[in-house]
């Protein structure tokens, strides 16, 4: 679980980029409050084999989940 | 000693990515009167740079106005920018800028030396445009801003709108792209010093030496790319012009490094925004997602794309060669029948 709420972008998608890169985690949460990083770790999870779903999350605030693909 | 501080942490958005997006602007600006004036050549319907004012049979003026938040931490090369971008506006209309307002929004703990760096840097600028400061306004703010208000002198019958490319024409594009994701990846220091001092030096460069060499041609468009990125920009023109344009991606400009970083998610907010606004307009099959994303991507004190007529088209390409380098052959116009105002090869 990554909380990268209070960060705003492109922060959000680089504290996710690390993650993926150190544990290749097979599924992913991720707490943001800037609607613009939940187009970022889309587009990141997109272009680097992962499927993203994003959920409102509260007050302004949204869940991700990354799920590795097959 | 003054402390150093890093402007671009005081804004909340950076350069043209600061800008209100094209179809907000257009909600906002519905319903509002608009007054005709037959010499008023382009004004606030046209969606263009800059406006025209015509005051005889061979002289009207150019009137833009252009600020933004800090796109730079080092303060001379903001001012810089902001008025490089600002003067943009008048080339992009064909004109000469003449007379330049700053308009300046200061905390009130900034640094004098700060503000003074900015200042300093617009006025070079403006200098170097063979321009005047002429005055100004400046109010206190918790987020600096600067730019300019320029006038600018156009002959009537030779100004450059960006409604009047023709079928046939060629696009040339007089800078690369990059900038808005660039500036975005140094917001966490992502971006390699040297690639972006590269960016920042051309965001710098004044669209002078592109608007002189394109005086003995027939260009019959002309836009800046700036806060819309280039398809934004390009779907307006083409809009204006009731023209198809066809943009071959892989003729475009486009740092590496940009590339990279679209891949990775790291992009500006405006990008986004340019996309939804623009993409209805644009067909974009087989172009890879990160290529797209730069083509969106916003622009700060972008270069300017010209459409010209065919029989010209090498030979202001070749005068472009000499005094800017960075100049790329990007597509060509055609007629418009229905469907995509754009199309990417």
């Amino acid at each position: 679980m990554i909380d990268a709420r209070g960060y705003s972008c492109p922060m959000p998608v680089v504290m996710v980029q690390k993650e993926v890169k150190v544990n290749a985690p097979a599924t992913l949460e991720v707490l943001v409050d800037d609607p613009c990083a939940v187009e970022n770790i889309t587009r990141f999870a997109h272009n680097n084999g992962y499927e993203a779903s994003a959920q409102p999350a509260g007050d302004d605030e949204f869940a991700l989940t990354l799920v590795k693909k097959a | 000693m003054e402390q150093e501080i890093r402007l671009t942490k005081l804004a909340n958005c950076a350069g043209c990515g600061a800008k209100v997006g094209a179809g907000t602007l257009a909600r906002l600006l519905d319903g509002l009167p608009v007054r005709r004036d037959p010499d008023l050549l382009v004004g606030f319907d046209k969606s263009d740079d800059a406006a025209v004012y015509r005051i005889s049979d061979t002289l009207a003026i150019v009137q833009t106005v252009d600020f933004f938040p800090p796109i730079a931490d080092d303060p001379y090369l903001f001012g810089q920018i902001a008025a490089a971008n600002a003067l943009s506006d008048v080339y992009a209309m064909g004109g000469e800028p003449k007379t330049a307002l700053n308009l300046l929004c200061v905390p009130k703990a900034m640094p004098d030396g700060a503000v003074q760096a900015i200042l300093r840097g617009g006025y070079d600028k403006v200098y170097e445009a063979g321009a005047v400061i002429a005055g100004g306004h400046s109010i206190l703010d918790e987020e600096p801003k600067y730019g300019l208000c320029v006038t600018g002198f156009v002959h009537p019958d030779r100004v450059l709108t960006n409604a009047g490319a023709q079928p046939g024409d060629v696009l040339l594009l007089t800078k690369p792209l990059g900038a808005g994701i660039l500036t975005t990846a140094a917001k966490v220091d992502l971006c390699p010093p040297d690639v972006l001092a590269a960016a920042y030096a051309r965001m710098a460069v004044l669209n002078k030496s592109a608007r002189d060499a394109a005086l003995p041609f027939r260009v019959h468009a002309c836009t800046d790319v700036t806060g819309f990125g280039l398809l934004g920009h390009a779907a307006e023109l083409a809009q204006g012009s009731g023209v198809h344009l066809t943009i071959d991606a892989a003729a475009v400009d486009i740092p590496p490094e940009a590339l990279e970083f679209a891949r990775m998610g790291v992009l500006p907010e405006g990008m986004y925004r340019n996309r939804r606004f623009a993409e209805p307009f644009v067909a974009a099959d087989g172009v890879p997602l990160e290529v797209q994303d730069a083509l969106y991507d916003p622009q700060t004190a972008g270069g300017l794309l010209f459409a010209v007529h065919p029989a010209d088209a090498d030979a202001l390409f070749a005068a472009l060669q000499k005094t800017v380098p960075s100049a790329q052959r990007i597509g060509t116009v055609e007629v418009y029948h229905e469907g995509p105002r754009i199309t990417l090869r």
